[in-house]
């Protein structure tokens, strides 16, 4: 019966919001704008941030990336003498980071080398990888044809090689490329596979460039190419010598991997006199970045709430309005037998009818902004399920609140006042 | 009938009823010591000049006020002691009020109106519309159902208001001035309503200025300075 009572309380709230349709279409606009602002500025913010939180979000949660840098104070350096500097990670940090946490699933080291490579007559500037099969798990590139590089070529010391897609493709080489002798600097390799190249995926390694990797088993890019990088710049010669460029530390499950990245800081900071490595922790920085869109939210959201706040005393002071307006009617169905709890309902219910229609237009008014925005400026909007319940829930919120103590005000009219009123 | 009698058949009794407001530092005995009974079936109209207590009096009826003293049974209930929710419960189950300026709900369609106390009693719509519309064919208003009313006369709404005392089937009806908005001739049909109603069985107690309406009652209650001045019965 009370469900049934509500239904028809609704029906009652309708009839006399509709009784006066210019006023209260006026004080539902206060709602509407309210709403509609709040999803709009919701929506532009989750476009926003989420991007970036795709992109972080491919660098693996459960990974954690070293990265060689060259020190500040050896950049110094050399630039005044030409002589030979040595940093970044070494072939025993692997070793060390597998031996040392147990919470390591595996390690994918990378060593880069510049070298030119050559099939028949076509030279291209490839960007030598030199890694293990774990690379092909953790960074998960598609094979197009062939296949990765497995434990047994490092076990072999082959001399394999496999390209990316557009690699291949700038070598004149298709999958008919598989079995080829491809001459890097002056020694040769057999192409094994092709893998495709994912421009997006550009973050996972360190350059952008990747799309003419040629990925070959670590033990043979050492023997065969060394550790020392020489680069000529017009009129000076750099020399340096760097054992590993990266290493991709996969972790067992994602609540150990801050720990982890925090044991390997101390590690490193043991072995390394010199900062030259960089940890970077994308789960970090994905927990990072979704506080920071949650602190954007807060802030985008309470300005929309000013609004809604606005609409609200707008509604309560209709509702006053109305109360006063209908106080004879608030006599009559007391002395007709209502209780003061049915009053209080009777005039809750209309005022949330009222905010709550006012809350659906708004999601109508809400959901077409960023849609144009999308549309006019290119900017990524979301309109997450979430944000349409939370503005339904808000203009219910705002019916309760701002509607409750007109309503009261009403039920607490002496009935025979109410009566006499005029 | 009369005011010491105390059978069974009383659906009211008032024992020594007080009512008194407190104006500044002055006490005013709005209602002061009345006792009186009335039995299912009476028709009674309390008269008086303004101030001489008969408002207050119909409102303590009415269960819409309590009294400062003495004791007012209603349905064998004593109502002196009742809470808010409680009243409201007494005037939903046996009262019903015809009030001067009719008192309809204008948002509501003279169905909807007569409808309103079986809303509060938790009828379906359903059955609610086909008892009203019974009671608007008592009334003799079949044909304005769906009419607001602001469409009807004042006669027209008078009867609404009257089909609406009835939706409850209360037994007493309580009226007030109910011929007060009204020409002549349209008070003599409405009052040939309640009389037939009286009729019926319906208690009704009726307060009115004018003797000519009062003479429709087959009981008079004089009332001045908030006493009981004299009582005339017709039987």
């Amino acid at each position: 019966m009370q469900i049934f009572n509500v239904a028809r309380n609704i029906h009652l709230g309708i009839k006399s919001l509709m009784l006066h349709k210019l006023r209260s279409f006026l004080t539902m606009l206060g709602i509407v704008f309210g709403v509609s602002s709040v999803i709009a500025m919701l929506s532009i913010g989750e476009g926003a941030s989420k991007e970036a939180l795709a992109q972080i979000r491919k660098l693996g949660s459960t990974n954690i990336l070293i990265s060689s840098i060259k020190p500040v104070e050896d950049e110094a350096e050399a630039n005044v003498h030409s002589h030979m500097i040595m940093y970044g990670l070494l072939y025993d940090d692997e070793l060390r980071v597998i031996e040392t946490f147990p919470a390591v699933q595996q390690v994918a080291p990378v060593k880069e080398i510049r070298k030119e490579g050559r099939l028949y007559e076509r030279a291209l500037e490839l960007r030598v990888v030199g890694t293990t099969p774990a690379w092909f798990d953790l960074v998960q590139r598609s094979l197009i044809a062939g296949r990765g590089i497995l434990k047994r070529d490092i076990d072999a010391h082959a001399h394999i090689v496999v390209l990316t897609e557009y690699g291949a493709r700038r070598l004149l080489a298709t999958e008919r490329a598989i079995g080829e002798q491809l001459r890097i600097g002056s020694e040769y390799f057999e192409v094994v596979g092709i893998v495709r190249s994912e421009a997006e995926q550009g973050g996972t390694i360190q350059t952008p460039d990747q799309e003419v990797d040629a990925y070959i088993p670590l033990n043979v890019a050492r023997t065969s190419f060394g550790d020392i990088i020489i680069r000529r710049t017009t009129g000076s010669r750099e020399m340096s010598r760097v054992e590993l460029h990266q290493l991709i530390v996969q972790i067992r499950n994602e609540d150990e991997v801050e720990a982890t990245a925090a044991g390997i800081t101390r590690m490193l900071e043991r072995f390394h006199k010199k900062l030259d490595y960089r940890i970077s922790v994308p789960l970090a920085l994905l927990r990072q970045a979704e506080a920071t869109k949650r602190n954007f939210n807060i802030v985008l959201g309470s300005i929309a709430g000013i609004s809604l706040l606005v609409g609200g005393i707008g509604i309560m002071n209709i509702m006053l309005a109305s109360v006063t307006e209908r106080t004879r009617e608030i006599g009559v169905r007391r002395a007709i037998g209502a209780k003061r709890k049915q009053i209080v309902v009777q005039f809750l219910i209309e005022t949330m009818v009222l905010s709550t229609l006012g809350g659906f237009v708004g999601i109508g008014i809400g959901v077409s902004i960023p849609w144009l925005v999308t549309r006019f400026s290119g900017m990524p909007t979301v309109v997450t399920p979430e944000s349409l319940v939370l503005s339904v829930g808000i203009s219910m919120a705002v019916g309760i609140v701002f509607g409750l103590y007109p309503a009261v005000r009403a039920a607490n009219l002496d009935p025979i006042e109410a009566l006499r009123h005029e | 009938m009369t005011a010491q009698s105390g059978s069974n058949t009383d659906v009211i009794r008032l024992d020594h009823v007080c009512k008194t407001y407190k104006v500044g530092e002055q006490e005013v005995h709005a209602v002061a010591d009345v006792s009186l009974t009335f039995s299912q079936g009476a028709f009674c109209a309390v008269m008086g000049p303004s101030g001489s207590g008969k408002s207050t009096m119909l409102n303590l009826l009415g269960c819409l006020d309590r009294p400062t003293s003495g004791r007012y049974v209603i349905a064998n209930e004593d109502i002196s002691k009742l809470n808010d929710d409680r009243l409201s419960e007494i005037r939903l189950r046996h009262l019903g009020f015809v009030f001067q300026s009719f008192n309809l709900i204008p948002q509501l369609t003279v169905l909807e109106n007569i409808a309103l106390p079986l809303f509060y009693l938790g009828w379906s719509t359903e059955k609610s519309a086909v008892h009203a519309a019974e009671l608007a064919e008592r009334v003799g208003l079949s044909e304005r159902l769906r009419h607001r009313p602001t469409e009807l006369s004042g006669g027209q709404q008078q009867r609404v208001a009257i089909a609406r005392a009835l939706a409850n089937d209360p037994k007493i009806i309580l009226a007030d001035e109910p011929t007060g908005n009204l020409d002549t001739a349209t008070g003599e049909q409405i009052m040939t309503l309640l009389c037939d109603l009286n009729r019926q069985g319906k208690t009704i107690i009726m307060v009115t200025h004018e003797p000519s309406v009062a003479l429709h009652a087959r009981q008079r209650v004089h009332m001045l300075d908030g006493r009981v001045e004299r009582i005339e019965d017709d039987e």
